[in-house]
């Protein structure tokens, strides 16, 4: 045991003394936290949207009034007069505009003769996300102009209420356990992947090898120094990011502890992983070469940035092999809903199995001998 | 700290018939050779020629394919542990960490051997002085210099005061004055504190300077082995001259034949000649009786003894710098196909 705890002490050594691994696992994760979490998530606003009224009668000057309130409270689009259809198209399809409403001629007329004429949207489908805000406040608008100016005695639809059992998360929150994650993973990708195989190349397990230290040793050795910075790094992202993104009641003592439990967990899983990838690597440029792959087939299918739910059903079968998605979901669980260490049993099964395997077949292709 | 127990034969190292096969590259070939209790044992060879696998085998980290080994009187297949913990290695790469500090390298080399509290620091601060180091004890291995990095290993080596030391091409890379620094250390080892030192070289120099015997290597085999005067001696011809008449002999090559312990005689042009004798010094004297005798001038004479190169050549039929020059781009240290 003191003789991995040699290993321990070099790996700290040069921790301590050349800090960039831990900013560099904290940089990536974090970066991604304030950017992504600020830049998605957010209601859409100020949308120029072109107006052209072919009409003029009494009625579509309400819409035009009531489209024009928008753009003054609401905000999501800002109206912007046309004369004709043809020139306000051409400055949609251009960019100019996000969106153009078109009042057909005699609007007016056969709305009041309940003709149900057709007030036309058309909208820039490449960027869904504003063409869906956009249709659903206009959607809104039309229901509010078709809506009796005196409710009927009895309401014959049933009304759906929607209640949220947790205050607003918004997406920064919903982020940040798969940054957090991911902090541990850059760590183990860097600390416990990268110098690895330098280190080997470079000779220098050679000159541990000729000592009596013995595999497991040497086993234990590497990853519970890989394990200790990865603790560091995520810990680190994880108090950092909570305070970033606000989360309530972060710092309550239990909670806290369930989620030191989960960095623990999840440090080992993916520290051990990595050491069972490059047990047999000695090409210091392999891990430079699959890191980006395994973090993008890792990282994306794990629901750190968009609900499983959403993905097809291949993907949502990776994502079940995926470590990265129990972690997120445990550290998810814990962070948004805190509740306590029973609602993520089926995460720590996952992780502790993930590890146990992971180690065991490092166990069995690492090699004592060059 | 004097080396620990010796082992009962009064041999530090028994080898019998060891080979390594990498898939169809035969390393090393059905290798015997004992090394005794203190004395510096050589492998002397060029790149590729065995080596390294050779040591590397003795110091477990490549297992081999046949034959067997005893270092420090354990196994080495059967107790490597007990071996390893005997030996101290310094590999022919510079295993020291360049982000760890002198101190710092030989303190977590210590702990590696289960030396631990005041035993580690005063250990430390013992070989840092032994090897001229302690004023750099907190400077970054990175920092030094070739010499000073190979001190470093030496002292990390030494660490657990181990009875045999195995030194792969310890002064390969470095400038003569680290070499002659490093020289003079592997003298001090042997010289002050009686260990077994088993290195390796491509230097003649080297070999001939510091070891008491030496196996010569090639293409993964010991080709000769004994003393370096017993090896030098072995070779027809001990001394070569090389002479310039003016005017040239009136028959040639054949007036030198005649003369009493000649071995041979190369004509170079330009009336000089390369003669091969057994006695040097005597056929010199000949050579300006000769030339007295016939009114000849000597433009130019030299004798020089026989060297190990010369040995090299003599039992494997070419010279060292030779099959350097072919084997060296591939280099013989890589893992998992030295040679």
């Amino acid at each position: 045991m003191n003789r991995a705890l040699a290993l321990v002490e070099r790996d700290m050594r040069k921790f301590r003394r050349s800090p960039a691994l831990l900013f560099a696992a904290l940089v990536l994760p974090l970066v991604q936290l304030i950017i992504l979490g600020n830049a998605f998530g957010g209601n859409i606003k100020n949308v120029e949207l072109g107006v052209v009224n072919l009409d003029h009668g009494p009625q579509s000057v309400t819409v035009v009034e009531r489209v024009r309130a928008v753009g003054a409270n609401a905000r999501t689009f800002l109206p912007t007069d046309y004369v004709d259809e043809g020139t306000a198209v051409s400055d949609l399809r251009k960019g100019v505009v996000g969106g153009v409403l078109i009042i057909p001629q005699h609007y007016s007329r056969d709305l009041l003769e309940q003709h149900r004429p057709h007030l036309v949207l058309v909208t820039d489908n490449t960027d869904r996300s504003v063409a869906g805000a956009v249709g659903s406040q206009m959607a809104d608008l039309v229901a509010s102009i078709n809506a009796p100016p005196v409710a009927p005695r009895e309401t014959p639809q049933a009304i759906l209420d929607v209640v949220e059992v947790y205050p607003y998360v918004d997406y920064i929150k919903y982020l940040l356990p798969g940054s957090v994650t991911l902090a541990i993973f850059v760590t183990a990708m860097i600390g416990g992947g990268l110098l690895f195989i330098d280190d080997k190349s470079r000779g220098l397990h050679e000159g541990y090898m000729v000592t009596p230290i013995t595999k497991w040793e040497l086993i234990l050795g590497f990853n519970l120094s890989g394990v200790i910075k990865a603790v560091l790094s995520g810990g680190t992202v994880l108090v950092l990011g909570a305070v970033v993104a606000q989360v309530p009641d972060f710092f309550q003592p239990a909670r806290l502890l369930n989620m030191a439990l989960m960095v623990v967990l999840t440090s080992v899983a993916l520290i051990g992983m990595m050491f069972f990838i490059m047990a047999r690597i000695n090409d210091p440029l392999v891990p430079r070469a699959i890191f980006g792959v395994l973090n993008t087939l890792l990282f994306f299918p794990s629901g750190a940035v968009y609900p499983v739910a959403g993905f097809p059903k291949w993907l949502r079968v990776m994502s079940q092999a995926d470590p990265f998605t129990y972690a997120v979901h445990g550290f998810r669980t814990l962070l948004l809903k805190d509740v306590g260490i029973t609602a993520i049993g089926t995460d720590v099964f996952a992780l502790t199995l993930t590890s146990v395997v992971v180690l065991g077949g490092a166990t069995l292709l690492f090699r004592r001998t060059l | 700290m004097e080396p620990q127990d010796q082992t009962a034969n009064g041999l530090a190292i028994e080898v019998k018939g060891i080979s390594k096969r990498f898939g169809s590259l035969l390393a090393v070939d059905n290798v015997t050779f004992q090394v005794k209790s203190g004395e510096i044992f050589g492998l002397l060879g060029p790149n590729g020629a065995g080596k390294s696998t050779l040591i590397r085998m003795l110091t477990t980290l490549v297992p081999p394919t046949g034959g067997s080994a005893t270092v420090a009187g354990h196994d080495i297949i059967r107790d490597p542990t007990a071996v390893r913990s005997r030996i101290g290695v310094i590999p022919q790469n510079m295993t020291s960490d360049p982000e760890l500090t002198c101190a710092e390298n030989i303190g977590i080399h210590a702990r590696l051997y289960g030396i631990t509290g005041e035993s580690r620091r005063r250990r430390t601060a013992e070989l840092l002085e032994a090897v001229n180091l302690q004023d750099r004890s907190d400077a970054l291995a990175s920092t030094l210099s070739g010499g000073m990095r190979r001190r470093l290993e030496i002292a990390r080596g030494m660490v657990h005061d181990p009875q045999i030391l195995f030194l792969d091409e310890p002064t390969t890379g470095l400038d003569p004055v680290s070499r002659m620094s490093v020289w003079e250390m592997i003298t001090h080892l042997r010289v002050q504190q009686g260990r077994t030192l088993f290195l390796t070289t491509h230097y003649m120099d080297e070999a001939d300077r510091l070891c008491d015997r030496v196996a010569i290597v090639d293409r993964g085999r010991v080709v000769a082995l004994d003393t370096p005067v017993a090896l030098k001696a072995s070779v027809p011809g001990a001394s070569r001259i090389e002479v310039q008449f003016h005017p040239d002999l009136p028959n040639g090559a054949p007036d030198l034949e005649r003369l009493p312990a000649v071995q041979s005689v190369r004509s170079l042009g330009s009336a000089a000649y390369r003669i091969s004798s057994d006695r040097g010094p005597a056929s010199a004297q000949e050579l300006v009786e000769l030339a007295r005798e016939l009114k000849l001038e000597l433009r130019s004479l030299s004798v020089q003894s026989t060297s190990l190169d010369d040995v090299f050549l003599h039992y494997t039929g070419h010279g060292l710098a030779e099959i350097a020059e072919t084997a060296a781009p591939a280099g013989e240290a890589k893992k998992g196909g030295a040679r």
